[in-house]
């Protein structure tokens, strides 16, 4: 898809800028309902992501209180805190868009699990127990493991380093003593394992048999078997179902550090679907600058490290993340926007950015700057007036928000993502009632 | 009731810095049993937190000449008898326009009056020996200044004086004296991991705990009057010189930079601490590092830093009002016998490189009291380089990774290339010298989590290891990497915009928006 010749010209309704989760749903969102769109973005930054999607387990954040009920957390935050983007939606808003976004990954073959519309607990590669909403396929049955405290039988592989079945089950033991672990070779690899490499080789079947046949011998006792984040970027559905069938156990995921293959898989069913859906692509490529026109349509330059492309648009949702996806920057003194400059709500001066402990229970006040918006997702001028009746914003570069903290991250990078859409998709309307009957 | 442990011994050494390491190797050279009691690891204090500079003694010629005439004579010494905790990089005096031309004069007589060697360099030659200096430079003097690495320095210290028979005792804080009829009788101790206590019975009590020297006399109800003044330190992500480079006018803040390994170290600033427990590098401080080196070396405005450390200084409180730049850098060796204790003494103040000559009077003393009549010997015996503790030199671990080129040695800390082979190796020696193998004596003792994700991979990556390999056990890995992301963390967040401000976001998003660390305190 991303063979357009250099400094050809492109002309589209909507321009999504980003393609993490913020990025990703909203240009899905804008493919569902027809939308003229063209999304860029590199897409390093979702190779991190878990996998999991958050939409709310801590709130406040000091007092760390874990939420079982997120539809009770989000209406407490909303009353607690007004400013934080959630206050912006109904719960309505977030339950469509979530449900839209999940539809489609199930639709391809990546089914998500809401637990009666509860938070549910995964097991993490550090031993820790994470409060999260929607769960992969991959990851529900460690769950329910978690839930029942099943005997569960925890695998690591010699070569895969950071992943430690021994360091889970001891961390766990005092909750959840049914946990056994084991070491064992990955088929066909010596020396270093890497998970990407791993992945892949399970798309193939005999290595998906030689894996069952080496955990075959250590089961029992147990009832399930938990894994590092390896099963398959493609086919993960039947990597599942082979090794369920082959050792006659429900099989899950434990994710860990990155680089996650979880991660990975997100980004390769976006990839693969979005141009599918009429959406003009151009992934590994940067917006490298942003004019606004004097007829009010947006100019851009957009390349791999020329400008390769131009683009004009008439509305832009901007999802370009934080400091890690590069949506703000920060030098010594203050933070910024980097595309259009836009004003950043944020401490007053550098030395409130972090606190001294790492984890801080409060968090770190960095994590709430952000664009500010109106109920549109509109980021505002110094003015408080919308920068433009076309700009939008979603996801993490959203102030009065600590996805990290409040574990909101996919959440709100969907819902908002969602509401940008549908302002943008409504004033679209109404600016074609009013030529109408104008 | 239970019985509490009780130690005896000829000599009991407070502080495991460079001070008392050194002392304990020139007592046990001489053949005097001592233990040496540290409350947290070797090198916890200012020998942990210094800018690594072996001086010449130039620094000090104008102000200081007494320390002045010490660093020199020590400073040849060591590189003699300890070359390989030492890298001869020479160094560099610069004045710039605006510096005080006097100063320059008195600079150049009072290093010929001390015979300190100093060369004057014309200013074109300088800035093709070091071509990151300012064009602006007005002067320039070679010296013979070179690094050292404090914690090789340490840990050899301490490894050689064990194997001639000192006991170590890590984690050990002194909480109390039980003091009668003009004597320390016992020394009470509190191990910092359990709580547990141990009484110690020596001859003779060394207070060797620098910064916290009035602390710990104040214990027996000894007042010493020192000043604690904090230096912060900046490492940047490169070397940016060969040599050390420092500013040619009187000693003050941010005027020195120093190679070390693969990065430069960048430094300091004085500011009086109440508690020397409670110090980090502040934001002002590292803003005012930055501007002032940049005076010298003006690519420092845009060189990423990686990291900030600090350290306490002991100063000697002359009431000299304010400017603890002018308080002697020499040292104080205290008998207390006229606070009415016979057999405690205190060793305080000076520096890294003069450490040798602090021990060889304070062991002087302690053998008059004890009677000993063996001379010192650590002018004339070499350091034995202790091959546990090599791997904390930068750019070591690469070159044996390298060389090795075992298949199944993997990386551990990929930016500072620590692999499982040289783990094994830390991990033995910890177990040998009965300690535990946690993340924090680990990283002590290599380069893991230094490099350019400030552990973000390399510390799960390490505990999963170390649990692989039985060396932790329960839930100790969660408090350990709470504790190591911590010590890097304060490190890092005064430095936090650009890049380390991305790479520090990723840490969090990783610790803390996946794996809930701040959550998870006791399980839920
Ligand atoms: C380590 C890690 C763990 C996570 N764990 C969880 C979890 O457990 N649960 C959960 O719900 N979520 C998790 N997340 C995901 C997280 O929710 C999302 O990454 C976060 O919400 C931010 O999404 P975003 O799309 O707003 O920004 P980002 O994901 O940061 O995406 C920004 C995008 O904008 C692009 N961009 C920036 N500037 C430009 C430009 N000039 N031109 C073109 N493109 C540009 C970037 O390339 C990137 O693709 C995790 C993320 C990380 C990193
Ligand atoms: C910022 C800075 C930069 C410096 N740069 C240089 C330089 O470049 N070159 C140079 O030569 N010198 C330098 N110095 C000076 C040098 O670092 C010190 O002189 C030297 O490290 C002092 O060592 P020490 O062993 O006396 O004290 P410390 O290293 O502070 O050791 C004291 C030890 O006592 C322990 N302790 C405290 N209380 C107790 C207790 N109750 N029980 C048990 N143990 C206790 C502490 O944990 C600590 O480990 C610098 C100092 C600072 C602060």
């Amino acid at each position: 898809m991303n063979n357009h010749t250099v400094n050809e010209h492109i002309q589209c309704r909507l321009m999504v800028i980003g393609a993490g989760m913020a990025g990703m749903a909203a240009t899905l969102f804008a493919a569902n309902r027809q939308i003229d769109t063209v999304q860029v973005g590199v897409t390093g930054e979702i190779n991190f992501a878990s996998g999991l999607l958050d939409l709310l387990a801590v709130h406040p954040i000091p007092s760390g209180t874990l939420w079982d009920n997120p539809r009770e957390a989000v209406r407490r935050l909303v009353r607690e805190a007004p400013d934080h983007p959630y206050a912006r939606l109904t719960m309505d808003r977030i339950e469509s868009a979530l449900e839209e976004f999940t539809s489609f990954l199930k639709k391809v073959g990546h089914p998500y699990y809401f637990h009666s519309g509860r938070n549910s607990q995964v097991l993490t590669a550090v031993g820790t127990a994470k409060t999260t909403y929607a769960v992969p396929l991959s990851m529900h049955n460690g769950s329910i493991a978690y839930k029942k405290r099943l005997p569960c039988l925890l695998v690591d592989f010699e070569g895969l380093k950071g992943f430690s079945g021994r360091q889970i089950a001891e961390t766990m033991k005092r909750q959840w003593p049914a946990l056994r672990h084991v070491s064992l070779g990955f088929p066909d690899v010596s020396g270093e394992a890497y998970t990407e490499h791993m992945a892949r080789a399970l798309e193939t079947e005999s290595i998906r048999a030689q894996l069952a046949d080496a955990v075959r011998p250590y089961l029992k006792g147990v009832e399930m078997v938990g894994l590092p984040a390896i099963l398959g970027i493609y086919r993960t559905r039947d990597i599942i179902a082979f090794l369920e069938d082959a050792l006659g156990l429900p099989v899950f995921e434990i994710p860990g550090i990155p680089p996650s293959i979880t991660g990975l898989r997100l980004r390769e069913v976006f990839e693969d679907q979005l141009p599918h859906r009429g959406v003009r692509t151009f992934y590994q490529k940067r917006v490298l600058s942003a004019h606004i026109q004097k007829n009010g349509s947006f100019l851009f330059a957009v390349g791999g490290g020329e400008p390769e492309v131009r683009i004009t648009a008439d509305a832009v949702i901007l999802a370009t993340g934080r400091f890690f996806g590069k949506g703000l920057t920060a030098d010594h003194r203050e933070i910024r926007e980097a595309l259009f400059d836009l004003p950043v709500f944020q401490p007053d001066c550098r030395g409130q950015w972090h606190r001294r402990a790492f984890l801080n229970p409060g968090g770190h006040p960095i994590n709430q700057c952000g664009l500010e918006t109106d109920e549109q997702f509109r980021p505002l001028s110094l003015e408080k007036k919308p920068v433009h009746h076309h700009l939008y914003a979603a996801g993490s570069i959203l102030a009065h928000q600590d996805w990290i903290r409040q574990k909101c991250g996919s959440g709100l990078a969907i819902a908002t993502a969602h509401a940008a859409v549908a302002a943008f998709e409504r004033a679209t309307d109404n600016e074609i009632d009013a030529s109408a009957t104008g | 009731m239970k019985t509490i442990p009780h130690i005896k011994t000829q000599v009991l050494i407070i502080g495991g810095g460079i001070t008392g390491t050194g002392l304990a190797r020139d007592l046990a050279l001489r053949g005097v049993r001592c233990v040496l009691v540290e409350a947290r690891d070797i090198n916890a204090g200012a020998s942990g937190g210094n800018h690594g500079l072996l001086h010449s003694g130039a620094r000090y010629a104008v102000t200081d000449p007494v320390a002045a005439g010490s660093c020199c004579k020590e400073g040849e010494l060591l590189k003699r008898l300890a070359p390989h905790c030492i890298e001869t990089t020479g160094g560099y005096f610069v004045a710039v326009a605006g510096d005080d031309e006097d100063y320059i004069d008195d600079f150049e007589r009072s290093c010929r009056q001390i015979g300190i060697i100093s060369e004057p360099l014309d200013v074109k030659e300088a800035l093709e020996i070091e071509p990151s200096l300012s064009p602006d430079i007005i002067a320039a003097y070679r010296v013979n200044d070179a690094t050292i690495d404090p914690f090789r320095l340490s840990l050899d210290n301490i490894a050689h004086a064990r194997e001639l028979g000192t006991t170590l005792l890590r984690f050990h804080r002194v909480v109390g004296f039980d003091r009668q009829a003009g004597r320390i009788q016992k020394t009470c101790l509190t191990d910092t991991r359990n709580g547990g206590n141990t009484t110690v019975d020596a001859q003779i009590v060394v207070n060797a705990t620098g910064a916290w020297a009035a602390r710990v006399a104040a214990l027996a109800d000894v007042t010493i009057n020192t000043i604690c003044s904090k230096g912060s330190l900046l490492v940047t992500h490169t070397r940016i010189t060969d040599g050390v480079i420092n500013r040619l006018r009187r000693p003050g803040d941010a005027d020195i930079l120093v190679p070390g390994g693969t990065v430069s170290i960048l430094g300091t600033t004085a500011e009086r601490v109440d508690n020397p427990d409670v110090i980090f590098p502040e934001i002002h401080e590292i803003d005012h590092i930055i501007n002032e080196c940049s005076v010298m070396v003006p690519a420092l405005v845009s060189t990423r830093c990686i990291r900030a450390f600090c350290g306490v200084r002991p100063l000697i409180d002359s009431g000299g009002g304010d400017d603890d730049r002018s308080a002697s850098r020499g040292f104080m060796l205290l008998d207390h016998l006229e606070a009415g204790v016979d057999n405690f003494i205190t060793i305080t103040g000076g520096k890294l490189t003069t450490y040798r000559l602090m021990a060889e009077k304070t062991a002087d003393l302690v053998c008059r009291r004890l009677g000993v009549g063996i001379p010192c010997t650590t002018h004339m015996v070499p350091l034995p380089n202790a091959e546990d503790v090599r791997w904390t030199e930068p750019g070591l671990s690469p070159r044996t990774w390298i060389a090795r080129q075992e298949p199944d040695d993997l990386l551990l800390c990929e930016c500072e290339m620590v692999s499982r082979r040289i783990v094994d190796d830390i991990v033995t020696s910890i177990r040998r010298q009965k300690g535990e193998p946690d993340l924090s004596a680990i990283g002590l003792r290599s380069r893991v989590g230094k490099g350019q994700c400030q552990g973000t991979i390399c510390s799960q990556q390490l505990t999963a290891y170390l649990y692989r390999q039985h060396q932790i056990a329960a839930r100790e890995g969660s408090d350990q990497l709470r504790r190591f992301l911590q010590e890097r963390w304060r490190g890092q967040y005064p430095l936090l915009w650009d890049i380390p401000l991305v790479q520090a976001e990723l840490q969090e998003a990783i610790y803390c928006g996946l794996f809930g660390l701040e959550l998870d305190q006791e399980g839920t």
